[in-house]
């Protein structure tokens, strides 16, 4: 009656032996010769990761973005909002701007310029400040109530877990934009609030994904082994059921990123977001959208590709992840 | 006195349905279980998946809140006790799981997993526990190296010599083996088995063993108790109860055991049960076996007999059946007639629901 149990015992990942016929309570010391380095579950990620380009381009693009942008934020009150760019960002230039139509592309201004002769690529490196601030500052809200709402939602469950889910329900079922325009509306226009409106909305899909995995981590016999030795609710959350469950809430963080940066632009392109004459891509776009039609495409090509290339390393780099980290793809 | 002592211990699972969340029915999986371990003793608990054995386990432990009865433990009744009253019982009982893989934490290393318990209750400083786990990972038969690998590293028969190093950190007095060796391959249990054995002796240690493999508890058991859905229904003996079965099922069970000898074995009588184990949401009327009993009369359907004293091995062997198998001069034989000893007990819900 034990035979259908028998074929649990499955095979080690690592190549490490069981030493059998050992004596028991010997030390199972023998090591096999080459032992294997020691793989934390990060580095088998990371492993996996490698193989997957679309997910390497991606990481660079991340990367080159980041750098750019702490250098922005680093530089911004130490060069009176100049930021580190070749050419002051809101210095205006009429000879640069002859017919108000800015002047195309050239050596001294490889993106051209805008309509008030100010140097585009001066203006679009600024702007990478805001959509580094508003990918961390407002991700990192949504995901700090996602995370104590989240587990505490999945662990005790019962009202409090209808609670929490159903106010996400209901920010999940409001339109997106219309939410943040109301946020605004009642925070008053400015790029720091919309950092927050963006925020305070992005809680909800953390919560609940969160939510998911410490429902499922919760049942797991090492959870039940930490009760077992008298761990507390706090120590089982932190130690054990939050660590397994943050493998699809770090492939959310990448993509939300993404999506709030594009956000941030849609904001400022209907004009609640960054106040002029600071620069962010998505006010440009919006700035310039009428010289588009009058011939000057620089204006707005230059900031649009901006916009797209690092959202679309965000969503690669989350894509290539969540291949890394399911389990189901694992060798 | 006994270790660990337990009385009419109950578990009922609510069933719910509908967008209210309403009861609609119960889950017996523990109804009316009692029984006590002595100190040093092995107590092996055997069944059919389901029967309610696990759930006993994790009862006792205060894992799962019991529905009714009593558990003590050296004299503190578990389920009476405080929060940290709990905290304390936590050191003296521990709990070895099933599945190696399951049971440890896949982001911790090893040491970390061994040194929990000690960092929990705040015991030694950093380094006393640091040499404390060290010398867990001696006695399981685990080096030094292993220390800072991976649960994922290991082969299962290690995962298991993991599993109990961290069972023992607290130095405990009771370990519940909740089917430790159920989900390794065969040639890995003997290994953990006779660690298990190794370290009774060495520590003192009493062990509740719970298994659904008769061989397995036959080896290590001082007693064994039977349990079929949610009841149990022989607890005897190790020797007598593998020599002189008294309950039909037993019998069942004890048949299903292959022998490791051709001869003996091709003479082997093998009794297979009929049907299926009812569910333990609606067990059925009188003796929860009856239905697939080869002995099932009349009273059997009646109400479940409770616990008694039947044979010449007196308190040491009980059965809860009307009919049981009775060995007089090493002749076996069936009760004819309803027996004396057996009464009808007023066991759980089945039995109160005609009583």
């Amino acid at each position: 009656m034990a035979s259908d149990e028998h074929d649990r015992g499955r095979e080690p990942v690592t190549g490490l032996t069981e030493v059998e016929g050992a004596a028991a309570g010997a030390a199972v010391a023998a090591a096999p010769a080459a032992a294997p380095k020691v793989l934390s579950p990060w580095s088998d990620t990371w492993r996996r990761l490698k193989k997957n380009k679309l997910a390497l381009i991606g990481l660079g693009i991340i990367a080159v973005f980041i750098v750019v942008g702490i250098v922005q934020v680093i530089a911004y009150p130490l060069t009176d909002g100049r930021g580190l760019t070749p050419y002051d960002p809101n210095a205006e230039n009429y000879s640069l701007s002859p017919t108000g139509h800015g002047s195309s592309p050239s050596l001294s201004h490889p993106m051209g310029t805008d309509y008030l002769g100010r140097d585009i690529l001066s203006r679009a490196l600024v702007a990478t400040r805001i959509s580094l601030l508003v990918g961390v500052i407002a991700v990192a809200i949504g995901l700090i109530i996602g995370l104590i709402l989240g587990p505490i939602s999945g662990y005790y469950g019962g009202f409090v877990d209808t609670v929490i889910m159903r106010l996400a329900d209901i920010f999940f079922a409001y339109p997106y934009i219309l939410f943040v325009l109301l946020i605004m509306t009642v925070l008053g226009p400015g790029f720091v609030n919309v950092f927050l409106a963006i925020g305070i909305l992005g809680w909800a899909s953390f919560a609940r994904i969160v939510r998911g995995q410490v429902l499922s981590v919760k049942s797991m016999e090492y959870v039940e082994a930490a009760r077992a030795q008298g761990a507390s609710d706090l120590r089982i959350i932190f130690r054990h059921v939050l660590p397994n469950s943050m493998a699809p809430v770090y492939v959310t963080i990448a993509m939300s990123v993404g999506g709030a940066i594009v956000t941030e632009a849609a904001m400022s392109f209907l004009g609640i977001g960054v106040q002029p004459p600071n620069a962010s891509w998505g006010k440009m776009i919006s700035d310039y959208l009428n010289y588009l039609f009058a011939g000057s495409w620089w204006m707005v090509l230059f900031p649009s590709v901006l916009l797209t290339v690092t959202v679309f390393g965000f969503i690669s780099f989350g894509n290539g992840l969540r291949d890394a980290t399911d389990p189901r793809l694992k060798e | 006195m006994s270790l660990l002592e337990v009385k009419n211990l109950k578990k009922y699972f609510p069933i719910k349905t509908g967008v209210l969340k309403r009861t609609t029915g119960q889950v017996y999986a523990v109804d009316d279980v009692s029984f006590s371990v002595d100190k040093g003793e092995t107590l092996g608990l055997v069944g059919e998946s389901g029967c309610g054995k696990s759930t006993t386990g994790r009862t006792v432990l205060r894992l799962i809140e019991a529905t009714g009865g009593s558990v003590t433990f050296d004299g503190v009744d578990v389920m009476a006790a405080s929060r940290a009253e709990v905290q304390k019982l936590r050191r003296d009982m521990q709990i070895i799981f099933q599945d190696p893989y399951a049971s440890l934490n896949p982001r911790k290393r090893v040491k970390h997993i061994i040194g929990e318990p000690l960092d929990i209750h705040g015991i030694g400083t950093e380094q006393e526990r640091r040499r404390r786990v060290f010398e867990l990972m001696e006695t399981v038969g685990l080096s030094a190296e292993h220390a800072e690998r991976y649960p994922h590293e290991f082969s299962g028969g290690q995962r298991q010599r993991i599993g109990v190093a961290r069972a023992l950190a607290l130095r405990p007095r009771l370990i519940i083996c909740d089917e430790p060796v159920s989900a390794l391959d065969v040639s890995i249990r003997a290994q953990i088995i006779n660690l298990l054995e190794d370290l009774q002796d060495e520590l003192g240690l009493t062990y509740v063993f719970i298994a659904h493999d008769l061989s397995v508890v036959k080896h290590l058991s001082d007693r064994v108790a039977v349990m079929y859905l949610g009841k149990i229904v022989e607890i005897s003996d190790s020797d007598l109860l593998y020599d002189h079965p008294q309950h039909p099922y037993t019998e069942a069970l004890l048949s299903a055991v292959p022998i490791p000898d051709p001869a003996t074995e091709r003479a082997r009588r093998r009794i297979i049960l009929e049907g299926d184990v009812p569910s333990p949401a609606n067990p059925p009327k009188g003796c929860v076996f009856h239905p697939r009993c080869p002995r099932a009369q009349e009273v059997c359907t009646s109400a479940m007999p409770a616990l008694a004293v039947t044979g010449e091995a007196g308190e040491r062997h009980q059965v809860a059946c009307y009919f049981p198998t009775r060995y007089e001069g090493g002749r076996r034989s069936v009760s004819e007639s309803s027996f004396a000893g057996a009464q009808p007990g007023a066991a759980g819900p089945a039995g109160a629901a005609d009583a």
